[in-house]
């Protein structure tokens, strides 16, 4: 295809643009496209990034960029304890300062993580094998509470007597491996 | 040094292996992103806090090593000249990122080059295992296994519930892509892919040009990868990119046989033409190679043509880009100068080969 400003060089860069639903395509060369740089901020160097954090400024409750202004403030004053990373520097750069952060960003990411990973925002693959003794232990012990839960509410207190020693047996090996 | 040598220097060893179905997978790589706990991500760091990761991982790594995993080489980027590193770039060993930006960077390679690591690029460790073919389970054990063993000596940052904690959270979860090269020339011709695409995307999959994102394909190739990391376990994204990428197989094959039944005079001729372009040419530009050298595949996998090594188009998309054809050329190229020595060494390339008619399947 060739690029429609000069007619004469290989189209490289490809633009659509919707505006109220009328699509326009621009076909442009890479010398033409920097000449019209300003109509296409940034072109240049659009990257995953960029989109995302195009994606990352669109406030996640309502959907669009309404009540985003709202937020900020709240937003904004959300602060990585570790590596000092505000909240706002993620949002322009799209990517965490340290992984600390996930856990001091954690009350605005199940949305974004969701936005990106066609709804999921929990692992469910591998866990790393030399820490995962201890998370697995957690995982069994936080599934047999909710058992003993299970048991106690429909008054089978023998059962949950049962599955009771079974997570003082599971905890005394997580303190142990902690404790490694 | 003979042009024999150059190649058998230039592209790595893996490629030389056939894999399965490698008429239409060239091949297939799984990426792992991990971080270490304790350590800022390397996109925000110092330059200290980055040579303080990279010297524990070296000292973690380094003395000892794995069975399986065998001898590794490591690769400072601040001791490779600008076109080693490019030359890392266009084997789809390094991103353009660390070559270019980082100078507490590194690559860490096997021998055959099946398996690779960079150090300190977007995230602390990206582990990338290459087959040729189409090994999806294969390329994941050797992955994993990589993966366990650089985890029994540094601790990754990994987080319950939202998995392996990366720089970008397009990668958090398992941290994995993994991607498949495909050859797709009838699907291109028939203009099926177009009706194709935009059903793989919808299943989470993202198909790019060779040259990664935003490029467009070249020489018909296109790299299908998973688009979510987190949520799905890696069999399950392994499993779903497989039942794509067989479909896509399928596909292309009986689009292959069917216009074989009813074009082979033209198919044959297109072929032919092509083998013509690429042995004559004295200047040629490197999409226009690309194609050719697609359509020179499609006839030596239909069997139109003999004589020439089915991996002929792997090999030389590789060495017809800029960093390789100016270290064929041992001095710095312009790009008229690159082009001139494109059709040189595809020339020269072919002179390798005895070219014979092939019959064709009917």
């Amino acid at each position: 295809m060739q690029c429609q400003e000069c007619n004469q060089r290989q189209a490289t860069l490809h633009f659509t643009k919707i505006v109220n639903a009328k699509k326009t395509e621009m076909h442009l060369c890479e010398m033409c496209a920097k000449e019209k740089g300003d109509e296409f901020a940034g072109s240049n160097s659009y990257s995953i990034h960029d989109l995302l954090s195009g994606l990352l400024n669109v406030d996640p409750s309502t959907g669009s960029g309404e009540g985003y202004s709202q937020q900020v403030g709240q937003a904004y004053t959300l602060q990585c304890p570790k590596c000092s990373m505000h909240y706002k520097d993620f949002i322009n750069n799209s990517r965490f300062g340290c992984s600390y952060c996930y856990e001091a960003f954690s009350a605005k990411l199940d949305p974004i993580l969701k936005r990106v990973h066609g709804g999921n925002h929990t692992h469910t693959g591998k866990i790393p094998k030399r820490q995962g003794g201890r998370l697995k232990l957690k995982r069994e012990i936080s599934s047999l509470k909710t058992k003993m839960q299970t048991h106690i509410d429909r008054e089978e207190f023998e059962h949950a007597a049962e599955v009771r020693d079974k997570i003082r047996e599971l905890q005394e090996a997580k303190e142990k491996e902690e404790g490694l | 040094m003979s042009l024999e040598q150059f190649i058998s220097n230039a592209i790595s060893p893996w490629m030389k292996d056939p894999g399965p179905d490698d008429d239409i997978v060239m091949s297939t790589r799984i990426r792992l992103a991990r971080n270490l706990e304790d350590y800022p991500f390397p996109s925000s760091t110092s330059q200290e806090a980055a040579r303080a990761l990279y010297k524990h991982v070296y000292e973690q790594l380094s003395r000892t090593s794995n069975e399986k995993v065998g001898k590794l080489i490591w690769l400072p980027m601040d001791g490779l000249s600008k076109i080693e590193k490019t030359v890392l770039v266009e084997k789809h060993l390094t991103s353009p990122q660390l070559a270019e930006e980082s100078e507490q960077g590194a690559v860490v390679l096997n021998n055959d080059e099946t398996i690779s690591m960079m150090v300190n690029e977007e995230d602390h460790l990206r582990i990338q295992c290459l087959s040729p073919g189409f090994q999806l389970s294969e390329g994941y054990e050797a992955a994993d296994e990589l993966d366990d063993w650089i985890e029994s000596h540094v601790t990754y940052a990994f987080d319950e519930k939202k998995g392996y904690l990366t720089s970008c959270p397009t990668n958090v979860g398992t941290g994995m892509r993994a991607s498949v090269m495909m050859h797709l020339p009838a699907l291109v011709t028939t203009q099926q892919l177009n009706r194709i695409l935009p059903a793989v995307s919808q299943l989470g999959f993202v198909v790019r040009g060779i040259y990664g994102e935003g490029s467009e394909a070249r020489g018909n190739l296109f790299q299908i990868s998973n688009q979510m990391t987190l949520g799905k376990s890696e069999e399950d994204i392994i499993e779903e990119l497989r039942g794509v990428v067989l479909q896509l197989i399928e596909r292309e094959r009986n689009t292959r046989r069917e216009l074989l039944k009813h074009n082979q005079l033209q198919l044959s001729d297109q072929v032919h033409r092509s083998y013509g372009i690429l042995a004559n040419s004295r200047i040629i530009e490197s999409k226009e190679a690309a194609n050719h050298l697609s359509t020179l595949r499609l006839g030596i996998d239909l069997d139109l043509i003999r004589g020439i090594e089915g991996n002929i188009l792997n090999e030389l998309m590789v060495l017809i880009q800029p960093a390789f054809l100016q270290q064929f050329a041992e001095q710095g190229l312009t790009a008229d100068g690159r082009d001139e020595r494109r059709a040189t060494l595809i020339r020269e390339r072919l002179k390798l080969e005895t070219i014979q008619d092939g019959g064709g399947e009917t």
